[in-house]
Parts: C-alpha cells; structure tokens; sequence
C-alpha cells in the first residue's frame, strides 16, 4: 500500500457522500456522530444512542459486556448463563483475556455454563432449572463464587435471578450473585460494564480487610488482560516497586476485588469501562484515581511517572527512573528499525471504550497519523473530556442502568490525601479524575465517527486509503477483502501483548509487516495492468 | 454388540456441544443469492452469530438486526422490524431479506408473518425484496433446527411465487435437474457435490449454496453483498424438478424440505446419509445414476478406486483403534459409518441434538460390533469428556471445542464440522465423497501415525 497522495478530502463532500445512502430521517441522525475534528474547539459528538434497525453495527449486547467483558477475564467465579444455549457458547473464552490460574489451580474460565433453558421454560419458569444448575456447579467445583447471567428471555418470563442467588447463597455458604444484563438493555455493550461493575461492587468489595503487604498499594481498573498486556504491565509494577492490590478485570479473581479497597491509589487505563467504578471507590474508601496509559511506550513512562510524583516518595521516583531507561533503549532501536517503513502513513481505528485513543500514541510513535477514529460503545465524556459530565442528560437509556448511591464507609473510609495536597499535585501537573477524551488529542481535520456502519467503513477506507484499518473481527475480512491490511484492536489478531514498552517493540514490528507484507502486492493479478491492446498480428 | 443410548443427565450445560436455531437459519440465508439476513431481537444476537461465522469461515458476514431495546421488549417489535427492512434494503438493496426470529421475539410472542404481511400491503405496488421468514426460538432445539427449517421456508416460498420470465426460460431444463438440500457441510464439500452432479450431465438447485458467498475471492471493489449462492431464478424452478436429494439422516421422518417438495409437487425424495465413506458415496452415486440415466463418470470410480486401496494400505494403522465423534448428529452418524468401514471403532457418538434418529440408527449400524458403543444425544463436553476419560481412545474427531479433551488425554483431534477456529482453512475442509473421504482419511491416518511417532523413544523418521 503506498500512501504517497497526500490530498485530503473535502470534509462536507465526505459527509454528503456517506449520507445520501440514507433515508433522511436516518441521515439526519448519523450526521450528529460524525464530526471533522478541530482540536482548538468544542465540538459536541452524538455518541452512546441506540443503533438504528437495520443499520449494521460492530456492538453487542448488554449480556456481552456484563459476561464476557468485564467478568470474562476473572477465574475463580463460575459464571453462569441463564438463558437458551447460543449466548453461552458465543461468550465462551472468545475474547483472548488470559489468565493465570490460582494458587490453588482455580480457573473456571474455559468453562461455559448454561442453563440451556428450553421451551417449557420459558412457559413455566426457569427459577427450578436455575437452583438446580447452581447445586451443580457447586457440586463439581465447589468455588467460592457463582455469578447469574440474565439473557433476553429470563427478564420477560419473570424469572427472579437475585432471589434465587440469595436463597442458594445461603443454602451453599459461599457468594452467589445474579446480574440483570439481558441483552435488550442499554444502547450496547457499556451497559452492560456498568451492571457488571456495579454487582462487583455491592457484592464483593470490601469483603476483606487483609492489607497486602507493600509501600504503595494501587489497583488497574479497566485493563483487561487481552493477548497478556496485564502480565507485562505486573511486572512492571513489581520492577518499580508499586504493589498492585487488583486489576478490573484482566488476570483477576474474586479474592483481589474483595480488598481492592486497601489500595491508595486507583489508575484508570479504560475510562469508559470503569470511571464510575474509581467514582465509588473515592466516595466510599477515599481512594483518589487518576487516568493512565500503558499503550505506548512513551505513554507508559509519562504515566509511571505520574504515578511516582502522586506518592511523593523519591526512591519510588528514581526506581521509575531507573525501569524506563531500561526499556527504553529496545524501544528506541525497534523504532528506528520500522520508521523508514512505516512514516507518514495513514491509520484508523474504530474500536473500543479506549482503544481507539490509546492506539493513537502507538501509531505517533512510528510516525504514523491517525486520521480517523471513533468508538463502538463509548460515551460522549470519551470523546470530548470529563469536562461535558454537568451536563450530560439522562435518557430512557441510561435510566434504564441503576446508579449506585455511595456513602463513606464508616469503618473503611481513609482519606488518602488531603483536598490541599491534591490540590498541590493538581497544580504541579498531576492531574487527578480527569480525562480529557480522546478529541482533544486528535489531529485536526482528522474524521471522528461513533458507532461506525459498515458503509460508512467502506467510504472512509475509498476515500483515505489508509495503510492500516483497526478494528474487530466482524470488520477483519471486509477491509482485507479490497487489500487494505487490518489489526484487529479487540483481540490482538493473535498476536500481542501490546502494552507497555515491550509490547510497543511487538506492535512497531507487526505493524511494519502487516502494512508491508509482499501479498497485498499479489492482489491484482498481473493481465490486470496489462495496457489494452498488446497484441500484433504475427502475418501483416 | 451392546448399544447403549444416553441422554442428557445433568440439568445444567457445561461447554455444550451445539449453537442455537438462529445461526442454523443466518448460515441458510448466506447460501441464497443477494440475501441479507435479518435476527428480530436485540443486537446481540446478530454481533455475536455475525461473530462465530467469521471466525470460522474467515469472511465478511453482514447480518441485520431489528435491535430491539427494553420499550422495544415490552411493546412489541413491529415498528423495529419494518424500520430495519427499509434500512436494509436502501443501504444493501438486496434480493432476498431473511428474517429469523430469536428467543426475545418469540418469547414476547411476535406476530412476525402478520407484521411482514402488513408492511407489504403497505408498500403496495413499490417493488420490494422477497422476504423470507422463518421461526427460530433459541429454546427450541439446536442450530441444525434453525438450518433445516429456513431450507424448509425457501423451498416453501419460492415453490409458492409466480414464476418470473427468467425462470420460465429454465424451466424447460428443469427435467434434467436435481435439488439438492446439502445439509451444513464445507464451502469444499458443496463445490464437489456440484461437480459431480455437473459431471452426470445435470443442473443442480442447491438450498443453501454458501459456497462462494463464505469463501469468495479478493474483491476489486467494494461488494455490499458477496457474489454467489443460489439465484432467485433456480430457486423458482423447484417445484417442477422431479427429483430432490436431502441429504442428513435426521430429516427421515422429519418434515424438511424435501417431504415438502414431495407431498406438494410428487418431486421422488432421495433421503441419503451425508456421503463420507464408501457405502454411503456408493448410496449417492447410485441415485445420481438413477436421476440422471448416467453411468457414473470414470473419474469417480477411479477416486473410488484410490479410497480402498488407501484403506487397505493404511489399516495397518488404523484396525482397532477407537474414537470419539461429536459435532451435529448428522455428520457424526456419517463419520461413525465411516469409521466402522475402515475398521476403527466410534466408541462414543455425541451429539447436543435430541438425536432420536440417531439413537435409532445406531442400534442396526453397530450390530456387528462386539464391542460396546455409547451413543450420547443431548450431550455437552462435560459429559463427553467423562465417558472418554474411561473409553480411552486413541483419537477425537470433531470440531474445535473438543480441544481441551483433546489436550487433557493426550490424543490428537481431527477436525471436522463447525466450528473450527483453532485451524486455518476451515472453509476448505472435505469430508464429503470419495474425494473428501479420501482427504478425512489421510488426516486421521497421519494424526494417528504422527502420535506414534512423537510418542516414540527412537525416533524413527520411518513409519
């Protein structure tokens, strides 16, 4: 692929081009997701509203991200679907979260558990089949946890899930606790991260009070593990000196969510996935949190060192110090290494809660553009800042999503650092429960798209033609179809760990290969550029 | 010989071995020219079938959802879905549009004919793209119901239509041609059954032919809709072809398409075992000779030829040694006759489908046997994995979920069926024919020979 042409489009043609396909009341809709970046202005995104029928989406549902997403990645609760079979087979071990398995060897998460619920109950009920699967889970694994997922139906049909998770709570001594994700809720996925995060919270938090031992105790929320970026981001953590007290959710278990709560500092890698969750914490146990990066590798250094200045401590300081200069130099000669191959090339990427803005740094680094970006299921404060929250509306939508209300922890509640010292560190650049989203840092004239059709996928890549499109698998063989080469950013494409500094190194040289690979030379074949008429007459 | 049926014994599935109905209808669908599927339910279900397929088929799958939303739940669907139908024909214009429902609609209890039946009145005489509906509540059964009753539906609704002009043309032919219900086999195994029908000087009406829209070629541009699969045209012309071959012994008895085509039109049914192995090849080859009033080409009879002299040369390897085959019922009952022709012993047959045929079939087919056979319908892998665990075969065939037994017994996998998303080139496996067997055969022969071989203290480079 050659990216020489360095025309950009016409924003307003683009615009009227991808829109004429739709019928007008549709158009009017999809104009408002749809925005020509201008860095230097407050540009309002429609983002987080229904997908209109008919119009294909990459999102999934409330079920999805409850189950697969967010409880996904932790292996020591037996997760179990209630529901007809399909969504417990589609959510079973297909995101590559990794795990390691306990220290007892408990690791439920290539197991797939259903109820499988079948005609007669769906007349008559499930609550029967439901008790009955949880003695049974109970029966083989004895875990110390049972989570109850809601599909489509089990709402309707009027099943209980909470009463029935209480009753065998009690009947099995051990934590049983139901999740109403049915996936009709909510506009996509997100919802279904909130209910996931929210039971989490009530359920499980703060059960117990053993304090890890440790100067500097943090949680990683909203890291989920995908292709093993959360090993290599523990072991950074262990190298500088930071003890990790638990992620939400990659390579986690029941046990780590139970005392997060004796953590001193909470660092939020997906925003979308979890602000709310740091929110609650700060309310309930006076755990300030702060937003971090650890995709790219300048990204990881500026974050690290954030984290260093919050605790104010010199010697975590200077052993942060001490962990970058030695990444930094494979970093740098990788870098060096796919520059020539990759600079000044264009990237897209539409995927995500985060991803689509953390990616960004990644390409930047190998002097790549981002030139047009959006997310699946994110909300507007993911596009334009924490800044818009005060005036967010609630819709029908939202509503729909309960909201904790969080009090302090009489017992529990530490304040971590006074209003005056946060207001210091603020003052000295660390900025605390702040995002700014991810239009700020984009390009200018760069496309911003949320929740991005197929068609207008197809536009896009006609239009830009860029070197590389980022996105998921229902995206993957459309775009490579025409022979554009394409990342998949939800699964890595098999290939990964990308975070941290190691992970740029890997992702530097999948990018080089993936955009410079010989076969999208092979695509047209070669009687394809043959001029028209080559033949002469052998007798004249 | 002892045959012994099991069904389900725990209540709850742990790692199940089958999909839900909307699927079985969304990959139909994929097979019928210009058609883009519709799931009446929320997002998820398209997101999520959309997903599966790609994984395995590795193309693009676009499938349409009536994205239905808590109101949407609670009020009913109608304006959800008739939006959808006219988004998707303005952005795909398509030929066909399918509509499936899922277990929201039908547990709410939708009227989706009515509610098609009206939007069509309502559109009056703007022309509009077919619209096929078929039931699919994810409760009832396995995807293999959602496969066979969307074939059931097509056949339905195009036997029904008024012939176009296109279609009256091939008509004419019509006597020369044969239908062919496939089953849920490879992209491979329908371009070789269309082969041979071709080489018996026959035009074939395949329902569903998925066979390039699941494993096409680059594109030069853009396509809304993937080139292939069965044309609307063909489709019209069922009803006057006289003979249909339906392949799956689970549909004896049933009432799938082909009865339809039979008790509507008097089409003779040809109701065959899917062809792995020689018998059921041979079964198939000789109906084929009875349609068309051919001898069956040389070339098949050489592939035949080649089949048993591979048989002969590799039981050495393979007399004795016993397997497990699960995945849909139909293909696992094939690949158990099969492997009774090769003198390997299906120690255990499973299947996640109610499986009544197959618990029926089993009891003749394993007569000769002296050794015990386990038949397990309503199966997942749990179950599986603990009738294997004291079994102790040599080898699993079926599709990738069967990995972990795989790995936890120290036993290769040969995989078969769907889904396979831990291999390249699921599209292209074979298993059907003499060809296909001949491809299935060599696998399980070198899965079997590579065992021994990494197993062996020595080494040897000569097996």
């Amino acid at each position: 692929m050659k990216n020489e042409k360095k025309i950009e489009p016409d924003g307003e043609v683009l615009v009227e081009d991808i829109l004429a396909k739709y019928p007008p009341k549709v158009a009017k809709k999809r104009n408002k997701s749809i925005v020509f970046n201008d860095p230097s202005k407050d540009q309002p995104i429609q983002s987080n509203v229904r997908t209109i029928p008919g119009i294909i989406t990459q999102r999934g549902c409330c079920y999805a991200g409850c189950k697969g997403v967010v409880l996904g990645p932790t292996r020591d609760i037996i997760n179990l679907t209630h529901g007809p079979i399909g969504c417990g087979f589609y959510s079973w071990l297909t995101r590559r979260n990794q795990t390691r398995p306990g220290p007892k060897g408990d690791n439920y998460m290539p197991y797939c558990f259903s109820t499988d619920m079948q005609d007669d109950n769906i007349v008559f009920g499930g609550e029967k089949k439901l008790k009955e699967a949880i003695q049974e889970a109970y029966d083989i694994f004895h875990p110390k946890a049972i989570g109850i997922f809601a599909t489509c139906p089990v709402g309707l049909i009027g099943d209980d899930i909470h009463s029935v998770a209480k009753e065998m709570k009690e009947k099995l001594g051990i934590n049983i606790f139901g999740f109403s994700c049915e996936g009709y809720k909510g506009v996509s996925q997100s919802a279904g991260h909130h209910i996931a995060n929210n039971q989490i919270f009530k359920h499980v938090v703060g059960l117990d009070d053993k304090k890890k031992k440790g100067k500097f105790l943090i949680n990683l929320l909203g890291e989920y593990n995908i292709g093993g970026d959360a090993f290599l981001i523990e072991d950074l953590f262990e190298r500088c000196g930071l003890t990790l007290v638990s992620t939400f959710s990659g390579n986690s278990s029941v046990e780590q969510f139970a005392n997060c709560h004796t953590a001193d500092l909470n660092l939020v890698m997906c925003h979308r996935s979890i602000n709310y969750v740091a929110d609650m914490m700060e309310k309930k146990f006076g755990i300030p949190w702060m937003k971090i990066n650890f995709i790219g590798a300048n990204a990881s250094a500026v974050s690290l060192r954030l984290i260093g200045r919050y605790f104010e401590d010199e010697e975590l300081s200077q052993r942060i110090e001490k962990v970058i200069k030695e990444e930094m130099p494979a970093v740098e000669a990788a870098r060096k290494e796919v520059m020539p191959h990759t600079k000044d090339k264009l990237a897209m990427i539409f995927v995500g809660g985060s991803r689509a803005h953390h990616y960004q740094e990644l390409f930047a680094e190998i002097g790549m553009r981002t030139i047009a970006a959006g997310y699946e299921f994110a909300h507007k404060d993911d596009y334009e800042g924490r800044k818009v929250l005060p005036d967010l509306k609630v819709d029908a939508d939202s509503r729909n999503i309960e909201e904790l209300v969080v009090e302090k922890d009489p017992e529990r509640y530490k304040l971590r650092k006074t209003s005056e010292e946060l207001k210091k560190l603020r003052e000295s650049g660390v900025e605390m429960k702040e995002y700014d989203g991810m239009m700020p840092e984009m390009v200018n004239n760069s496309v911003v798209i949320d929740d991005i059709s197929q068609h207008e996928t197809e536009m896009l890549i006609a239009e830009y033609k860029p070197a590389v499109f980022c996105a998921g698998i229902k995206e993957k063989y459309t775009v490579q179809k025409r022979g554009v080469p394409m990342k998949q950013l939800h699964s890595y494409d098999y290939g990964g760990p990308f975070a941290v500094f190691k992970g740029a190194v890997n992702f530097y040289r999948e990018m080089d290969r993936t955009i410079n690979s010989k076969v999208w030379g092979l695509i047209k074949p070669p009687w394809d550029s043959v001029p028209e008429i080559t033949a002469t007459f052998v007798l004249e | 010989m002892n045959v012994i049926n099991k069904a389900q014994t725990n209540t709850a599935t742990k790692n199940p071995c089958k999909l839900c109905s909307p699927f079985g209808a969304s990959l139909v669908f994929k097979g019928i020219r210009g058609t883009i599927p519709i799931l009446h339910g929320s997002q998820g279900c398209s997101t999520y079938i959309r997903r599966y397929f790609i994984s395995h088929f590795r193309e693009p799958v676009d499938i349409a959802s009536s994205n239905f939303v808590e109101e949407t739940s609670i009020f009913g669907g109608e304006k959800n879905l008739c939006e959808a139908l006219e988004n998707v024909n303005k952005q795909y214009n398509p030929e066909v549009i399918g509509v499936a429902t899922t277990c929201l609609s039908e547990t709410i209890g939708d009227d989706v004919p009515l509610f098609l039946n009206d939007f069509l009145k309502k559109k009056g005489a703007e022309p509009f793209p077919d619209i096929i509906f078929v039931s699919t509540p994810s409760y009832s059964g396995t995807h293999m119901d959602g496969f066979h009753a969307a074939v059931r539906s097509i056949v339905e609704y195009y036997s029904r239509s008024r012939q176009t002009e296109s279609s009256a043309s091939l008509i004419s032919q019509a006597g020369k041609s044969v239908a062919v219900f496939p089953n849920f086999v490879s992209p491979e195994d329908i371009r070789h059954l269309k082969q041979i029908i071709l080489d018996f000087g026959m035009k074939f009406v395949f329902v569903p032919d998925y066979s390039d829209t699941l494993d096409g070629a680059t594109w030069d541009k853009y396509k809304k809709i993937p080139e292939g699969g069965t044309p609307k045209d063909d489709l019209l012309v069922l009803q006057k072809i006289s003979s249909v071959i339906e392949f799956g012994d689970s549909l004896d008895g049933k009432d799938s398409a082909g009865k339809f085509l039979g008790s509507e039109f008097g089409s003779k049914r040809y109701g065959l075992g899917l062809p792995v192995g020689i018998d059921l090849t041979d079964n198939f080859l000789n109906s084929l000779e009875i349609i068309s009033g051919r001898k069956t080409p040389d070339k098949y009879i050489a592939q035949r030829g080649r089949l048993v002299d591979a048989y002969c040369d590799a039981h050495k390897y393979l007399f004795g040694k016993k397997a497990v085959v699960f995945g849909e019922e139909d293909m696992v009952m094939s690949i158990a006759r099969f492997l009774c022709e090769i003198g390997m012993i299906p120690v255990l047959c499973a299947s996640g489908a109610k499986g009544d045929k197959m618990r029926e079939i089993s009891q003749q087919l394993f007569l000769e046997y002296k050794n015990e056979i386990i038949v397990r319908t309503k199966a997942d892998f749990v179950d599986i994995e603990e009738e294997s665990e004291v079994l102790n075969p040599d080898l699993l065939i079926g599709n990738s979920k069967g990995y972990s037994l795989s790995r936890k017994l120290g036993i290769p996998l040969v995989r078969v069926g769907f889904p396979i998303h831990d291999r390249f080139g699921a599209s292209r496996i074979s298993h059907l024919c003499y060809k296909g067997t001949q491809e299935l055969f060599d696998r399980i022969v070198n899965a079997v020979i590579a065992k021994k071989q990494s197993e062996s203290v020595a080494g040897y480079t000569y097996m």
